[in-house]
Parts: C-alpha cells; structure tokens; sequence
C-alpha cells in the first residue's frame, strides 16, 4: 500500500463479504423452496427471499466496487485520496440504507413497504433486481454522487493512467445507466425496454469496463509485465466490450413487443458479445506466462486467470448458447436464463471483486502476502466455489433443457408445474452443489484469519 | 501486441468505437419509439384500470415468482398470457383463493385484493396478454 488513504477500502471489502454470506445463505433458502414449495412460508415467501439473495448481490458488488476503486485511483494516481473521511461516512450511509432495506422486505408485505416509503409518489418499485423503495434508490444515488466526486478529484489532481481512466469511465456509465431506474411509465413495453439500460448495460457495458480496468491493476502488481502492453490490451477489450454489447441489448428486445428488427441487430451483435470475454482469458493468461516476477501472492494470480475463464464460460459460452433469436424464442425465461446468470456473475464480477481484495487485503494489513498456509486455505476456497458453481450451472441447464423440451417443444406441452415436478431432481442437486459453494464461502472467511509466517510488505 | 499498434491508437478506437456504437443504439432506440405504437397496445393505457392495475402489480412484487413476458423469477407461471390461458374469472378466483396450503406444494401469498384491485389487474393482464410479442410463448402454457 503506497497511501495511507487506501485504507478505506478495507471496511468496504468486510461489508461485502457479509452481504455475500446473506446472499448466499438466501439462495439456499430458495434452492429448497424450489423442491419443497412451502418452506418457510408464509415467513419468508419466494419472491421475498429472491429480493434479498439478489440486491444483496447487487449492493455487495457495488461495495467491492467502491473498495477497489478507492485502493486503485490513489495507487495509479499516485496521491492520496481527496477525502477519506467522505469515504467512510459513505461507506456507513451505503450499509445501513442497504440493512434497513432488507429488513424492510423481511419485515413487512412488500405492499406495506411500497406504502410506507411512498411509493405512489415516484413509483420505481416491483420490478426485477430494481425492487429497492424509492427512497433507498435515491440514497443509493447520492452515495454513488460522493463516491464520483472523491474519486474524480483524485484522478483529476494525480497521473490519468488508462487504468484510472478506463476505471471512472466505467464508474460513471453505472452512475448515469443507473439513473433509468426513476424512469418506470405505466406503458409495459416502454417500461421492459429502458429497464435494460439498467441491466444489460450495466452488466454487459459500463461493469465490464470496471472489470477490465480491475484486472489490468492486478495483473500489472503479481507479473509485472509493461504498463503499455497491458493498457493496450485494456483499451482493445473494452472496445470490443461496448461495440458488440451496446447493440447486443437487442437480445432482451425479442420478445417484449419491441420492433421485430430487435431479432437481427441483437442476434448479430450479441453473438460476438462473447469476443471481449474470450480475449480477457487470453490477456490474463498471457500477462502471468510473461511475468517478470515471482509475486508472493499466489492466491492473488489464481484469482485473477479464473476471473479470466469463468467470465467466459459464464458470459460467453452461457450466454452465446441462448442469444440467438431462433433459441432464445424456446429458452426465454427458464432455468436456462437462471444457469446462465449464475455463472456469469460469479465468473465476471464476484471473481473480481474477490480478486482485488484477494491482492489489497494483506498489504492493506501490512504484509506482502498472506502466510503459505493461509494461500493454501484461500486457494481450497476458490476450487470449492468455483467448481460448485460449475455444477449449479450445469445442473440447472439440464432442469432447463427438459423444462423448454416438456412445456414449449413438445406436442403436448405439460403445464409450468407439472414441468417443474417432472424436473425436480436436478434441483435437488442444484441445492447440494450450492451447500458446497457456501462451504467455499466459509473456507474463504476462514484463510483470512490463519497466521503462519507472513513477509512484510 | 506489436509496437507498431500504439496505446494511444488503441485509446483513439476505443473512443471512437463507443462514441459509434452508442449513436447507433440511439438510432435504434428511435426507430423503436416510431414503430411502438403498432405493437405495444397503448390504446389501453387510456382506461385508468389498466394503470392501476401496473401499480398494483408493482406495489405486490408478482415479478418476485413469475414472469412477464418472459423476464422475471422462474418459480411460477409465466403471467404475460395468463389471461388467455385461463380467463378472467379463473385468475380473480385464483388470487382470492391463495393460499392453497397443499403441503410441499409451492405457495402464493395472500394478497387481500379488494374486488376493484382485482378488476384492475384483471385489465392489466388482459392488456398484457395482447402485445405483439412476435408469437411468443410458444405454446398457452407459457
Ligand atoms: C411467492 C411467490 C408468488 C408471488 C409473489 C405471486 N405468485 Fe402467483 N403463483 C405462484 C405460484 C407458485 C403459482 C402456481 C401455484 C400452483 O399451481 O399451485 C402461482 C399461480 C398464479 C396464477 C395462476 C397461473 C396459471 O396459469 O394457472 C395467477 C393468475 C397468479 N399466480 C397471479 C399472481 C399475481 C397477480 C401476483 C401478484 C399480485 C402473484 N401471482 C404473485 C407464486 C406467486
Ligand atoms: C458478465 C456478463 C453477464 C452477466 C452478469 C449476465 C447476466 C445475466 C442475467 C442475470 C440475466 C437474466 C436477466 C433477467 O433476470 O431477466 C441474463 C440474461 C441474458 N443474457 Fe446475460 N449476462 C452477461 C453476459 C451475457 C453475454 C455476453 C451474452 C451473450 C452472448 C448474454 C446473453 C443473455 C441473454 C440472451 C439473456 C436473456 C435470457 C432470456 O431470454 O431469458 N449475457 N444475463
Ligand atoms: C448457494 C448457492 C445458490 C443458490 C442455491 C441460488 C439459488 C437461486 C435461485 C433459486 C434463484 C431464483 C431463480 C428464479 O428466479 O426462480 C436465484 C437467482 C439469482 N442468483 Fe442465485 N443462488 C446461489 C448462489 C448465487 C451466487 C453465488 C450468485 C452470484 C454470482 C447468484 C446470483 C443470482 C442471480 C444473478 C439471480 C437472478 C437470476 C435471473 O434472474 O436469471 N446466486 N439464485
Ligand atoms: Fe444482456
């Protein structure tokens, strides 16, 4: 750690890592509503459990986020941070406006709460991953403002690498996309059409920036390798990224009364969506086979090449083998779509943030790197959740599969519960593999608290 | 990559590729809104009913189990064509009803919809039903 500003992401990496546990701990809530349809109901009805397993995730990617961009823009500045103390009161406002929220949904019918918070006023609430209140969405954005603001004061007065630049960029693409969220018109169609600018264009646009931006700083720490090869290769994935995601929206367009010229531009353009991804996989390979040192922190590398393949099995393969229009008329909407989002998340974006922190973490408590036996422990996590979340994604896509053959192909089509009761086995399954990823989850917490002996930073 | 590809060209094609392909979206977008009109029924919005029921469709988190249209969670059926798979006594019936307390069978919530809200819903189903969706779900069963 060069500046003592960087600190602050510390407690940002500690509240994620908490609401990753809930998220978690809220998908196995709902993998075993899935097969035994009244757990815990009335408690904690589906819908309610899916709000909190999903925002959490969405909130704690964001604080990871935060975290790495304030560990990252002073570093690759090089000064320290405008304001430290603005970074914690924020880090404070962001958990408890993210506590009180879900309690919110935990406490009350979701109808009370639209009431309470005044929904009827500006209506934003009710519709998928974008269920906050409104007053929560409006402290979500103020949060985001304070954030920008610290940031682009330290990059404005320090060195404008293109990883600092890629990185606020990306930042602020999330801050304004995410402003489409006030915009909610009683028109169904218009409603599903801008909702995406949210959601495709956040996770398909502006966060990949963020995530190349990520993975460039952490590859240039743990290989070495020349800052111009790297920010080249950066500024190559990132074009590709928006060329073929902009347009690639298309793909959500199929299906939802939009024009039908929606079936070619998103076909076309989505389908090379996999490209970027692929080329992060070859970037992250070829920087560590090219490494000019021996970084202490292996655990840190092993973060950073899966990051590389999972984001491409996940988003490229998984996302490849539905987008076109011709299969995306019979898959639209199943536990395909479910198996896809899983994995993309996971491999993209939670890999990531785990990756920052996995490099940040020991030098912002004082070492170089963790103890070999604590690498070791870490290392044990990242095979445990990565590979269970192979297995959700598979066993899901073969639940999807026989889901789209017995209710949309068949000449006899089933209804959608008798489908379900038919496929029920696999997710069963599902829910074994996800016992093992928060297995992985808990074996993560743990390396952080295994001594040994540690080189100092 | 080779020295002759410099990083400020590759920052200059980023730059210009971004500023492109947004304009292009944009242009799309614009078309969209042109061509809206024909397929998304918009008539309907001007029976307060229908807006209504959005609201109240919102206000309960239907999304939260089922899909619309296809988007959604994927616990419940898909809602978008409910109303011509079953009619409009069927679904009134089907809300005032839950729970069906059928043991391990998954459950919908109670909703105490007043018989105005579920008229409201009714309509707001109905006018999602006649979107021109490009003939999608494949089949009535969603
Ligand atoms: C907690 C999850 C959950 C929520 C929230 C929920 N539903 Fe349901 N809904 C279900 C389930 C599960 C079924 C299928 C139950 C069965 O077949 O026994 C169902 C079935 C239905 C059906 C019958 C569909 C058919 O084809 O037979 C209608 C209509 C319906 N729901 C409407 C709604 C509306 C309107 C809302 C919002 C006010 C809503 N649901 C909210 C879980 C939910
Ligand atoms: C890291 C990047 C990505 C993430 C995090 C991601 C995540 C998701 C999620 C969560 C959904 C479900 C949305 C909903 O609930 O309605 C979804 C849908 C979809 N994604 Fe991705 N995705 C990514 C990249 C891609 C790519 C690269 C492609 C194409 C090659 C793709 C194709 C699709 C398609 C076609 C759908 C719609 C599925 C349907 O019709 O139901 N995604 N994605
Ligand atoms: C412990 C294992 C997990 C289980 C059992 C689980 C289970 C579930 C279930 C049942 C749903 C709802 C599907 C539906 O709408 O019907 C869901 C949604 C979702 N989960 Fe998980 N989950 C787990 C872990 C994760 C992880 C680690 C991530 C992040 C990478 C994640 C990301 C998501 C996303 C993005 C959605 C929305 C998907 C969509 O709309 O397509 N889940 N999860
Ligand atoms: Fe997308």
């Amino acid at each position: 750690m060069k500046y003592t500003s960087q600190a602050v992401a510390k407690p940002y990496f500690i509240g994620a890592m908490g609401l990753f546990v809930a998220q978690v701990l809220f998908g196995l809530i709902m993998g075993l509503q899935y097969v035994i349809g009244d757990f815990l109901f009335p408690h904690i009805p589906f819908n309610v459990a899916r709000m909190v397993h999903t925002n959490a995730l969405i909130v704690w990617l964001l604080m990871g986020f935060m975290g790495s961009a304030y560990y990252l823009v002073p570093e690759e500045a090089e000064t320290e941070l405008h304001s430290p103390k603005l970074a914690l009161i924020l880090f404070w406002v962001f958990l408890i406006a993210a506590a009180l929220t879900v309690i919110g949904y935990l406490a009350v019918p979701y109808a009370t709460l639209a009431r309470i918070t005044g929904n009827d006023l500006l209506p934003t609430m009710g519709r998928e991953f974008l269920e906050q209140p409104t007053i929560t969405k409006i402290g979500i954005v103020i949060v985001a403002l304070g954030f920008l603001y610290n940031l682009s004061m330290t990059f404005l007065k320090g060195r404008k690498t293109a990883i600092n630049t890629v990185l606020m960029i990306g930042l602020w693409g999330l801050a304004i996309f995410f402003l489409f969220s006030f915009y909610n018109p009683h028109n169904l169609v218009k409603d599903k059409f801008y909702w995406w600018w949210v959601v495709h264009l956040w996770v398909e646009g502006v966060w990949e920036l963020i995530l190349g931006a990520i993975l460039a700083f952490v590859l240039i720490k743990v290989t070495g390798v020349d800052r111009e090869v790297i920010e080249k290769w950066l500024y190559v994935i990132i074009t590709l990224a928006l060329v073929s995601g902009m347009v690639g929206t298309g793909h959500h367009y199929f299906w939802i009364g939009a024009p039908e010229f929606w079936q070619w531009w998103g076909s076309v353009f989505s389908a090379l969506e996999p490209v970027p991804f692929f080329a992060m996989t070859l970037f992250a390979f070829n920087m560590v086979n090219r490494r000019r040192r021996e970084h202490p922190n292996r655990a840190a590398t092993l973060w950073a090449l899966g990051t590389g393949v999972m984001a491409f099995l996940g988003a490229g393969v998984w996302g490849f083998l539905h987008t076109l229009a011709p299969v995306n008329f019979y898959t639209h909407g199943t536990q395909i779509t479910a198996a896809h989002g899983h994995m993309a998340f996971y491999g993209a974006y939670v890999m990531v943030v785990i990756t920052m922190i996995s490099y940040s973490m020991p030098l912002m408590r004082g070492r170089a790197a963790n103890s070999n036996k604590a690498q070791v422990v870490e290392m044990w996590a990242f095979w445990l959740m990565t590979v269970a979340m192979v297995f959700i994604t598979l066993f899901l896509t073969a639940a999807g599969i026989l889901q789209v053959w017995l209710q949309r192909v068949s000449d006899t089509p089933l209804g959608f519960m008798a489908t379900q009761d038919q496929i029920s086995l696999f997710y069963w399954m599902r829910e074994v593999a996800g016992v093992v990823f928060l297995i992985g989850v808990v074996t993560y917490l743990v390396s952080f608290f295994i001594k040994g002996e540690e080189r100092a930073a | 990559m080779s020295s002759t590809f410099t990083t400020s060209a590759a920052r200059n094609i980023f730059y210009g590729g971004a500023v492109f392909s947004f304009l292009l979206f944009l242009a799309l977008t614009f078309r969209t809104e042109q061509v809206l009109p024909q397929r998304d029924q918009r008539a309907q919005l001007d029976n307060p009913q229908v807006v209504a029921g959005k609201r109240i469709w919102e206000n309960n988190n239907c999304i939260g189990c089922h899909t619309l249209l296809g988007e959604g969670a994927y616990f419940a059926p898909e809602l978008g064509n409910v109303y011509k798979r079953r009619g409009p006594d069927f679904i009134k019936a089907w809300i005032k009803g839950q729970p069906t307390g059928v043991p391990g069978r998954r459950q919908m919530p109670q909703f105490n919809l007043t018989e105005q809200e579920l008229d409201d819903m009714v309509a707001f189903l109905k006018y999602a039903s006649e979107i021109n969706t490009a003939k999608w779900p494949p089949n009535i069963e969603g």
